[in-house]
C-alpha cells in the first residue's frame, strides 16, 4: 500500500523525465543518424574529423580542461578556509560568495565584456596610471577567465560540503597517531574530500566544455569552440541532422571524461568483502 | 607506590569566558586504570584533551615522566586516543586503519603486518583486515579504534567515553574487555565516562569531578562506602542523603531520632548531611525500628525490589529482596557502620569546589 503511494508519487518526475530527458535524447539520437533527406548515415558523427569541427573539438577539451585546473586550485585552499571558519560564518561568506549568481548568466558574463574591452574599465584604470593596456578580450584568455569566473562556485560548494563533513576526531585521531599536518592532509583530509572534487570537476567541466555564450561574448565570435558549432548548425545553418550528430560525439566525450574522473574516487569503492 | 607518570599541575582553562578548569592538580601513576568520572560539563572530557594535546591549558602544566609536555603537539606525544565514536578512517580498510600510525613511523612492512596480526588478535577480530569501517558494527568499530590506538605501544592509553554509544548489553562486555586489555598491555589507561557503573566496575582509581574541581579520588570502594560529600554520594549509585545534626561522637540525629553512628571528630551539635545507601537501610517490625513508617511505593527491579518508605517526613528509598507490601507500617533500622557522616558545605561554591574542612 505504501509502496504503491510512493510509486504514485514518483509519477510527475516519471512524466517529465519521458518528455523532457528521454524523448530528445532519443530525437538527437535519430537525428544524429538519420541524413537530411532521410535514410541512415554515420555522415553527421564523422562530421567531427572535419577540420574545422575538429579544431572546435580541440580548443573546447583544452580550454574546459584549463578552467577547471585553475577553478580547482583556486577552489581547494578556499573551500578549505571557509569549512574551517567558526561555526556559521563559513555559511555567511559562502553567501557573499554565491551572491553574484543569483545575476544572470548572461549579464554577468557581458559584464565581463565591458570590463575587458580594448576601451572598457580595466584598460581606462590602467591608462590612467600609464600602464600597459591588457589585450586579452576576444582571445582564449578571456574565455578561459570568464569560465573560471562563472563555474568557479561551483567547485567551491561540493569541496566545501565534502571538507566540512570531515568530523574533527578524524583529524584529531590522525595527528593522535603520528601525522603531523601535512600528512593529515595527504592521507586523511584530501582523500576523503575526493568525492566533493570529483562534483566540483564534473559540474565546472561540463558546462564549460559545451558552453557557447561566453566563447561568443568573450571571444569576439572569432574564436569558435564545439558548442557555437552545434549552436550555428541549429539556428543559422538550420541542420538538425549534424547538430545532432555533433551534440552525440560530445555527449560521448563528457561520459568518457566522466569515467575517466570516477576511477579516482576510490571512496565508492565496495564496503563489503 | 608506583612512580608518577603524568602530573597536571595548576591546569586552569576556559573556553569563551566560561572557566572550565580552575587550578587543577592531578597525577597519574603508571599502570593505573584511572577515571574520570562526571556529569556532563565537569571539565572530564577537557582534562583529558588536555593530557591528549587537543587543548592547551591557559595556564598551568603537563608533566609527563619529569619533562614538560605542556606545549607539544599531539602526534609527537607518548600517547594514544580512543575517540568517543570511533573517529575511524573510512576511506581505507581495517588493516590500513590500524597500520595508520605504523606506516608515519616508516615501520617495516614485515613489523606492520605483524603487529595488524596482533592486534587483531587482541581485540577479538581476527580475519577483518580488508573490510571497510562502516561494515562493522559500532562495537567492533570501537574495537578496530582501540586496536589502531595500541600497536603503536603507547605508554598511555586515553579512552574519551568510549562505550557511549554502545547498547548496554554490549558495554557490559566491553568492560570486560577493557580490563583483560589493560592487563595483557600492562599500561596505563585514562578513561573518561559520566556512566558511574563503568568507573565502578573497571577503574583502579576514580577521580568524581564537578563543574571544574575534583570532588573525591579513590578506589571504587572508597567511592562508593565513603563518598566525602553530598556530589559524590548522590552521583554515585542512589542514596538517601538526609540532613542531620552531629550530636557527639558516633552519635547522629537524623529526622529527631539518634542512631548510633562509627564516625568521630565532627565536633558536637554540628548540621551534617547523613549518606544512607538504599541497600543498608533494614526494614523490621514497627516496634523494632529506630525510627517508623509506611511503604509508599513498591517497584520490582530484577535482583531486588525498590521501595519507598515515609517515615518522619522523609521519603526512605530502600532496597530489599525481601518484598514488603505498599501501606505496611516498617521499623526502619540501620547498622552504625553504614551511616555515613559529611560536612554540610556552607556555599554554592564551596559546594562545587568539594572543600571539605
Amino acid at each position: 500500500m505504501n509502496n504503491r503511494r510512493s510509486k504514485f508519487l514518483a509519477a510527475p518526475y516519471a512524466l517529465w523525465a519521458a518528455g523532457f530527458i528521454l524523448i530528445p535524447l532519443g530525437m538527437i539520437f535519430y537525428y544524429g543518424f538519420t541524413a537530411r533527406k532521410g535514410g541512415f548515415t554515420l555522415d553527421n558523427i564523422t562530421a567531427i574529423a572535419e577540420p574545422g569541427n575538429m579544431k572546435a573539438l580541440i580548443l573546447s577539451l583544452i580550454l574546459s580542461l584549463i578552467s577547471t585546473i585553475i577553478c580547482f586550485i583556486l577552489a581547494y585552499p578556499l573551500a578549505w578556509i571557509l569549512a574551517n571558519m567558526k561555526f556559521g560564518k563559513g555559511s555567511f561568506v559562502i553567501i557573499i560568495f554565491i551572491l553574484p549568481m543569483w545575476m544572470n548568466f548572461l549579464l554577468r558574463t557581458l559584464a565581463w565584456q565591458s570590463l575587458l574591452e580594448k576601451n572598457g574599465v580595466i584598460n581606462t584604470i590602467l591608462s590612467f596610471f600609464h600602464l600597459p593596456a591588457l589585450k586579452i578580450i576576444n582571445t582564449p584568455y578571456a574565455i578561459v577567465l570568464g569560465m573560471v569566473y562563472n563555474f568557479l562556485p561551483f567547485m567551491v560548494l561540493p569541496i566545501y560540503n565534502a571538507l566540512e563533513k570531515i568530523d574533527d576526531n578524524i583529524i584529531n585521531a590522525a595527528k593522535d597517531l603520528g601525522a603531523n599536518r601535512m600528512q593529515t592532509f595527504s592521507r586523511i583530509i584530501f582523500p576523503l574530500s575526493i568525492p566533493g572534487v570529483i562534483s566540483g570537476i564534473t559540474m565546472v567541466f561540463v558546462p564549460a566544455l559545451t558552453t557557447f555564450v561566453i566563447s561568443d561574448l568573450l571571444g569576439g565570435g572569432k574564436i569558435l569552440l564545439i558548442g557555437n558549432i552545434i549552436e550555428k548548425e541549429f539556428t543559422q545553418d538550420g541542420n538538425w541532422n549534424s547538430g545532432s550528430g555533433l551534440s552525440f560525439v560530445l555527449m560521448i566525450f563528457i561520459i568518457i571524461s566522466m569515467i575517466l574522473t570516477a576511477k579516482y574516487d576510490t571512496s565508492k569503492e565496495e564496503s563489503a568483502p | 607506590m608506583p612512580n608518577k607518570l603524568i602530573d597536571l599541575v595548576n591546569i586552569s582553562k576556559s573556553f569563551n569566558h566560561t572557566m572550565v578548569l580552575d587550578d587543577f592538580n592531578l597525577y597519574i601513576r603508571e599502570n593505573e586504570f584511572l577515571t574520570l568520572l562526571g556529569p556532563s560539563g565537569c571539565g572530564k572530557t577537557t582534562t583529558l584533551r588536555i593530557i591528549g594535546g587537543f587543548e592547551t591549558p591557559d595556564a598551568g602544566h603537563v608533566i609527563f615522566r619529569d619533562e614538560d609536555i605542556t606545549n607539544l603537539p599531539p602526534n609527537k606525544r607518548p600517547l594514544n586516543t580512543v575517540f568517543q565514536k570511533y573517529a575511524l578512517f573510512s576511506h581505507m580498510t581495517i588493516a590500513e586503519n590500524i597500520a595508520f600510525g605504523l606506516k608515519i613511523k616508516k615501520k617495516s612492512k614485515s613489523y606492520i603486518n605483524d603487529k595488524i596480526k596482533y592486534a587483531l588478535k587482541l581485540v577479538n577480530l581476527e580475519g577483518y583486515d580488508n573490510r571497510r569501517p562502516d561494515s562493522l558494527s559500532g562495537g567492533q568499530q570501537q574495537r578496530i579504534a582501540i586496536a589502531r590506538a595500541i600497536v603503536n605501544e603507547p605508554k598511555v592509553l586515553l579512552l574519551d567515553e568510549p562505550l557511549g554509544a554502545l547498547d548496554l548489553k554490549l558495554r557490559q562486555d566491553m568492560q570486560y574487555e577493557l580490563i583483560r586489555l589493560k592487563n595483557e598491555l600492562g599500561i596505563t589507561f585514562i578513561y573518561v565516562t559520566h556512566d558511574q557503573e563503568e568507573a565502578l566496575t573497571m577503574s583502579d582509581t576514580i577521580v568524581v569531578m564537578n563543574q571544574g574541581y575534583i570532588q573525591q579520588i579513590g578506589t571504587p570502594e572508597d567511592i562508593y562506602n565513603e563518598p566525602e560529600n553530598a556530589f559524590v554520594a548522590d552521583f554515585i549509585g542512589d542514596s538517601n542523603i538526609i540532613p542531620g545534626i552531629m550530636i557527639e561522637d558516633r552519635l547522629v540525629e537524623i529526622l529527631g531520632a539518634r542512631f548510633p553512628c562509627v564516625d568521630t571528630g565532627f565536633g558536637h551539635n554540628k548540621p551534617v548531611d547523613v549518606v544512607i545507601r538504599p541497600e543498608d537501610v533494614d526494614l523490621v517490625k514497627p516496634e523494632e525500628g529506630t525510627i517508623s513508617g509506611v511503604v509508599t511505593h513498591l517497584i520490582f527491579k530484577g535482583v531486588h525490589y525498590e521501595m519507598e518508605v515515609m517515615a518522619n517526613g522523609f521519603e526512605w528509598l530502600v532496597h530489599s529482596t525481601d518484598m514488603v507490601p505498599v501501606g505496611t507500617r516498617v521499623g526502619i533500622s540501620i547498622v552504625p557502620f553504614d551511616i555515613q557522616i559529611m560536612n554540610k558545605p556552607e556555599s554554592e561554591d564551596e559546594e562545587a569546589a568539594g572543600v571539605n574542612e
